[in-house]
């Protein structure tokens, strides 16, 4: 098997061989870490013959994150000008009942920064959480009445059943690699969106599953692609475009894995199906709310190329470690050394001669578990692969 | 010899008073003050770490119940919500005696209250509202 590109006849050819595989119930699933193994002790030419699909997975905040509602019109009908979700502002310009929450829409009363720093307890993602956990939404609604849509004023309660449509639609998620932050020139805490950072680099935070994160085992967009099935927030999604800030020309090492923030994907579901287990409400002390997501991506074994790059590990996926007490919001581009994630995920890195313990945004242990759900899933036939219509760009 | 960590809540009457003095002087009792936060006309709060015999020990808690003086172990005090805890780890390196802490097999985090001295630094580290400090 050598096809390489996801599109191409012959890369068609074995995934509908995988997806015939999976339907009888035969298909050699694995996830990314047991690659790894396999691998090791078979080769990369025996594992590419015995296994069909390596299952992936990332459960971090995604803030490029939102939903598109249509919330069902009232009677007699608004149409509906600004509107609030427990008190949260959803854009409302599009059409009568349709509004779009975004996961870092703060409540207007919200004390934002001023007692510094500031708490940000609820917000857009924590509406997303509860809506999709069941659980009673309070929507209010104004607007300036027109003959089609008289009424001026709905309060009304919804809740995920209710409501017609509820999609969530992410236009960046699953980013391929990022930072490590450190707090290098300032003299007290600070809070980003990479968490709490002490001074003299008292920390240093991370935010990727590394071996396990869905574009690190196909750095070059072999397979993800534009029309691929996802696990999104416990229920199915889709690839729908690169996603925003999507960048794949950045400095890659001799195993084509991007040594600093890259690819991105757009993403795509029905919200109706997911589960607030994989959709966490999300409070970043000083810096605002967003939502956390679970996304698992599968990996067909396409060629040995993608057996190769599927058993990448953590010691071999490398990133920049970035100041952000002055580099970062100032714009200016500077490393303080790269790291791989094997150091990040021990808990110590080394940065000017200094051992600083590390943090991470993103849950290895979650990203885990949901390829191994995408891994059983796959096995029991409940999960094909779907056809991508169209590559992202590589760069190449 | 016995040991216990208790966080003491005093009434503002209280929080001019030589509370610790007291219980080192008439009740021979060893202190180690973890945390001392007092604001003047309204409480005291006093995380310690306190050691004596189980007599002295008895009187010197005695002597803090007459003063009105509430008195909590300190592992009721902070909670930490498993259902909560998405195991992420951003609370790690805040964590000065590793109460909070990640076994790096199966990448999960664990909560050792007998380790806590309530400093609270993990609290705002948490994206998530898994950890809380019950007043």
């Amino acid at each position: 098997m050598f096809a390489t590109s996801c599109v191409t006849v012959s890369c068609e050819f074995y995934r509908r061989l995988i997806n015939q595989r999976i339907r009888r119930g035969e298909a050699v699933v694995v996830t990314a870490e047991e690659i790894i193994d396999i691998v090791e002790e078979k080769g990369i030419k025996k594992a590419a013959k015995e296994v069909d699909v390596v299952t992936t997975g990332t459960f971090a905040p995604m803030c490029s994150s939102g939903a598109f509602i249509n919330f069902k019109n009232s009677k007699p009908k608004i149409k509906a000008q600004k509107v609030w979700l427990n008190g949260i502002n959803a854009y409302a310009g599009l059409a009568a009942a349709d509004i779009y929450l975004g996961v870092t829409e703060l409540p207007d009363e919200d004390l934002l920064n001023k007692v510094f720093p500031g708490s940000f307890k609820y917000g857009g993602g924590h509406v997303i959480e509860d809506l999709v956990a069941g659980k009673p939404i309070k929507l209010r609604a104004i607007s300036y009445g027109t003959d089609c849509y008289p009424k001026k004023e709905l309060k009304t309660v919804i809740d995920i059943k209710s409501v017609n449509q509820a999609i969530l639609t992410n236009p960046r998620n699953a980013y391929q690699n990022y930072n490590v932050a450190i707090n290098k020139y300032s003299d007290r805490n600070i809070y980003t969106y990479m968490g709490i950072l002490k001074p003299n680099i008292g920390n240093a935070n991370y935010c990727s599953a590394g071996q396990l994160s869905p574009l690190l085992n196909d750095p070059l967009y072999k397979t993800i692609g534009i029309g691929t099935k996802i696990f999104l927030g416990g229920g199915e999604g889709f690839v729908y475009w690169e996603g925003t800030q999507h960048n794949p020309r950045v400095k890659r090492g001799t195993n084509s894995v991007v040594r600093a923030p890259a690819g991105t994907l757009a993403v795509v579901g029905d919200l109706k199906g997911m589960s607030s287990e994989w959709l966490k409400g999300t409070s970043i002390t000083g810096y605002g709310v967003t939502l956390t997501i679970g996304i698992g991506i599968p990996i067909p074994i396409l060629s040995e190329d993608i057996v190769k790059y599927t058993a990448v590990k953590d010691e071999d996926i490398y990133t920049q470690i970035v100041d952000y007490s002055k580099d970062y919001p100032n714009g200016v581009n500077k490393s303080y050394g790269e790291v791989n994630y094997k150091q990040l995920r021990d808990g110590h890195i080394e940065i000017e001669g200094k051992q600083v313990p590390t943090g991470a945004l993103s849950s290895y242990n979650k990203a885990r578990e949901i390829a191994k759900i995408l891994k059983d899933k796959i096995k029991k036939g409940r999960f094909e692969l779907a056809k991508p219509v169209k590559s992202l760009s590589s760069g190449e | 010899m016995i040991r216990k960590r208790v966080v003491l809540t005093f009434p503002h009457e209280v929080v001019s008073q030589p509370v610790v003095y007291h219980l080192v002087k008439d009740y021979n009792l060893m202190i180690n003050i973890l945390r001392a936060r007092v604001t003047p006309q309204e409480q005291g709060r006093l995380v310690v770490e306190i050691s004596g015999s189980k007599k002295e020990m008895e009187a010197g808690m005695n002597y803090l119940a007459e003063l009105n003086i509430d008195i909590q172990p300190l592992a009721q005090d902070i909670k930490w919500h498993e259902s909560k805890c998405v195991h992420c780890t951003a609370c790690i390196p805040h964590c000065p005696t590793n109460a909070i802490f990640l076994n790096r097999d199966t990448m999960k985090v664990s909560f050792d209250k007998q380790k806590c001295i309530a400093c609270e630094l993990c609290i705002p580290a948490c994206p998530y509202q898994a950890i809380e400090i019950v007043i």
